[in-house]
């Protein structure tokens, strides 16, 4: 074998091609491009939403035309065209009332290239699947065991239909309408989604999971979660992205709200693949998403992130400590390879007494990528002794990458404790040498050396999670990681 | 089993190895002595296929095939082990997990089917009792803050697991106290067979009081300038290397 060098490495990684990158042809019903209140009502009536959520969604559209898009990440892209894009699309073939045998074949299909097969998840029985392809949910498992706890899992769309005191008692309570422009567009536009429910005391007996795509060529997708823990309740709650290789942008401005009432506890893991663009930069998925939570008394949230692909990525999964005694935690992965940009980090708001928050970040940047940490960690005046632990850590590959950290402190109270650390570090040439003279190829030990580093975070990933999660670390920065 | 000819290496065009000749059979321990900057380390890294270095003339050959052409990984499956002098940290990585990919990833190259667990957790406790190595110590991160003994007793634990075929120490005696330089030595003893071979790089005499060498070579300015026995360490010891020094100049 020649000599293989960082730089070869680094022409294997940009070589890289997007391992999910194709393309399924389906027969989809797309609205025309652009948008006004027209559109708004159209996608509302579309969906058979009664009257109050068009209103709701009328009011984020008026609000968000007022709105400019923000400028303060570190990231550079060209922004998109709103006028541009469709905001509606539905797989025609989709029927809810379908088992899942009756599935297009073609979804099966790409399902399976995905390696997400739905008859591979019905037989691991701990997993219930909500897969949303182009807005609508066309299968849902696992309802019934469910149902029997009482718990509801089902689209955002249905539980409109179906459930429509949670959703108008909660929705817009974390994220309100107009909390930033792209929350703002998505109240507006959100064409599907998840809605979850656990009652009180009660702990969901399962990881309730969803996977999304976004498949019509140049059509955004706007989801829109709602996940509500009832006092005393607990929940884990999966979802995985990946989506095909486009050579458009693609808008991607999703909203997530987490709503942990006294004493309930709500782990949401996001292991997110989305297009990152082919090694020029050209193409990728734009990932404008806002994820929030509020935590009641006793109550705590986990976040728990690996960020692998995208274009260019603004998220920020927060956590509101409102209760005394609540917890929120952020642990995060974010890998950067070609042109990639992350901006990602959380913010803590600590308003409650005695209300603690850890943070664990680890980015890997590769290729010509930027990787930024921001975080905001806010002790409130009423937050008597509040802590706060942070720890960000960078891993570098190459010399033309960036790592950059943003920690934000803004503390009113003496009686706050307040860590942070920081690292930043190299795969050495020595390391991998090391590796290779005991038998393990380069693309291999950088996976090693990859996993050693992100470890304490995907210790706390679901067990099928983490395993997928490490393969999707090796994939993202493969020509490098096998 | 090892054969040098004429070898020549340089980094960044300044020339190290100025035409080194070595013959190893199986069954045999080889010393190799000299002072600080005379090439030592640049052999044990040319042997085992460091990039950082460019062979401008001569061979390795391992059992007859030219190793010129093949990675360090390749190296490694053929059988080649080196004992480094400053191991390196790997965060997050155990022991074991670093140990369980070498082994798999050699047996994956040599056409082997991954070992069992239950085998690998049996050749763990068998080496690493070999190496009066305690269990915790195996679940810890890759040399990281380990101090110099465990980290030169951590190179002899994956010399026992992988069962090389020619080992090279690479100053695995320096930052080792007596007890420790022991335990290091009885291990190496034991592994030691008819069937392979190991070759010492020491700066002292030290170490080659537990391994006791067949063949001790002086290394100068990039070549071989003088081999004996097991009494030429001691004579160096006695004399120093300006003995040998002034004898060649």
């Amino acid at each position: 074998m020649s000599k293989y060098t960082e730089d070869d490495l680094k022409v294997e990684l940009e070589n890289k091609e997007y391992e999910y990158g194709f393309y399924t042809e389906l027969d989809s019903e797309t609205f025309p491009i652009g948008l006004n209140e027209e559109i708004v009502r159209a996608i509302s009536m579309k969906k058979g939403e009664p009257e109050w959520m068009t209103n709701w969604r009328i009011e984020a559209f008026r609000a968000w035309q007022e709105m400019t898009e923000p400028e303060w990440a570190n990231v550079h892209y060209e922004k998109p065209d709103f006028q541009a894009i469709s905001y509606y699309s539905a797989p025609k073939k989709a029927d809810p009332n379908k088992t899942l045998d009756d599935v297009d074949p073609e979804l099966l299909a790409m399902y399976k290239k995905l390696g997400i097969s739905i008859d591979e998840q019905k037989k691991m029985n701990n997993v219930a699947m909500d897969i949303v392809v182009d807005s609508v949910s066309v299968a849902t498992t696992f309802k019934k065991t469910l149902n029997e706890k009482g718990i509801i899992f089902c689209s955002i769309s249905d539980a409109i239909k179906e459930h429509p005191e949670l959703v108008r008692k909660y929705l817009g309570t974390v994220v309100p309408q107009r909390d930033n422009f792209y929350a703002a567009l998505n109240s507006a536009v959100f064409s599907d989604g998840s809605f979850c429910y656990i009652p009180k005391g009660v702990r969901c007996p399962m990881e309730l999971s969803t996977y999304f795509r976004i498949n019509q060529a140049g059509t955004g997708q706007f989801e829109r979660t709602l996940l509500i823990a009832d006092k005393g309740s607990y929940v884990s709650y999966l979802e995985g992205c990946t989506a095909p290789s486009r050579d458009e942008n693609q808008l991607h401005a999703a909203v997530v709200e987490l709503i942990a009432l006294d004493d309930a506890e709500i782990k949401y893991s996001t292991v997110q693949n989305w297009f990152p663009g082919n090694k020029e930069g050209k193409g990728g998925v734009y990932n404008f998403v806002t994820k929030r939570g509020i935590c009641e008394k006793n109550a705590k949230i986990s976040w728990t992130q690996v960020e692998t692909g995208s274009a260019v990525t603004w998220k920020y999964p927060s956590c509101i400590l409102k209760g005394d005694n609540s917890v929120g935690e952020f642990y995060s992965i974010a890998v950067t390879n070609n042109f990639q940009q992350a901006d990602t980090g959380t913010k803590m708001i600590h308003l409650g007494k005695n209300t603690k928050s850890t943070i664990i970040s680890k980015g890997i940047s590769a290729g010509k990528s930027q990787n930024s940490y921001r975080g905001l960690v806010r002790i409130s005046a009423n937050a008597d002794n509040a802590r706060n632990f942070s720890q960000c850590d960078s891993l570098l590959m190459g010399n033309n990458c960036g790592a950059h950290t943003f920690p934000y402190i803004e503390s009113k109270n003496t009686s706050a404790k307040i860590e942070h650390e920081a690292t930043t570090s190299k795969i050495g040439e020595d390391q991998v040498f090391y590796c290779n003279q005991r038998g393990i190829p380069t693309e291999k030990a950088i996976a090693l050396i990859v996993n050693g580093f992100s470890k304490d975070v995907l210790n706390k990933l679901p067990m099928e999670f983490a395993v997928e999660a490490q393969k999707l670390l090796e994939i993202s920065l493969e020509g490098s990681v096998g | 089993m090892l054969s040098i000819k004429n070898l020549h290496a340089s980094v960044e065009d300044k020339e190290i190895l100025k035409g080194i000749n070595l013959e190893i059979k199986a069954g045999e321990v080889h010393a190799i002595m000299g002072p600080n900057g005379s090439g030592k380390s640049t052999l044990s890294a040319v042997i085992a296929g460091n990039e950082t270095y460019d062979v401008t003339d001569g061979s390795v050959e391992l059992e007859g095939e030219d190793l010129a052409d093949l990675a360090p990984e390749e190296r490694a499956h053929k059988g080649v082990f080196l004992s480094f002098q400053y191991p390196v940290e790997i965060p997050g990585v155990s022991v074991t997990n670093f140990m369980k990919t070498a082994i798999n990833e050699t047996r994956k190259a040599n056409g082997k089917e991954e070992m069992p667990a239950n085998e690998m957790l049996k050749l763990i406790r068998e080496k690493s009792e070999l190496l009066e190595i305690d269990r915790k110590f195996l679940s810890r991160s890759l040399n990281e803050g380990f101090s110099g003994g465990e980290k030169k007793r951590n190179e002899i634990f994956q010399m026992a697991m992988l069962e090389p075929k020619i080992a090279i120490l690479d100053e695995t005696d320096s930052g080792l106290d007596i007890d420790a330089l022991k335990i290091v030595a009885n291990g190496v003893n034991k592994l030691k067979n008819e069937n392979n071979a190991v070759l010492v790089i020491t700066h002292y005499q030290r170490l080659l009081d537990y391994i006791v060498p067949d063949y001790v070579h002086v290394l100068m300015n990039g070549k071989i300038v003088k081999s004996g026995g097991k009494e030429l360490a001691y004579e160096l010891e006695k004399k120093g290397y300006d003995w040998i020094k002034n004898e060649f100049n």
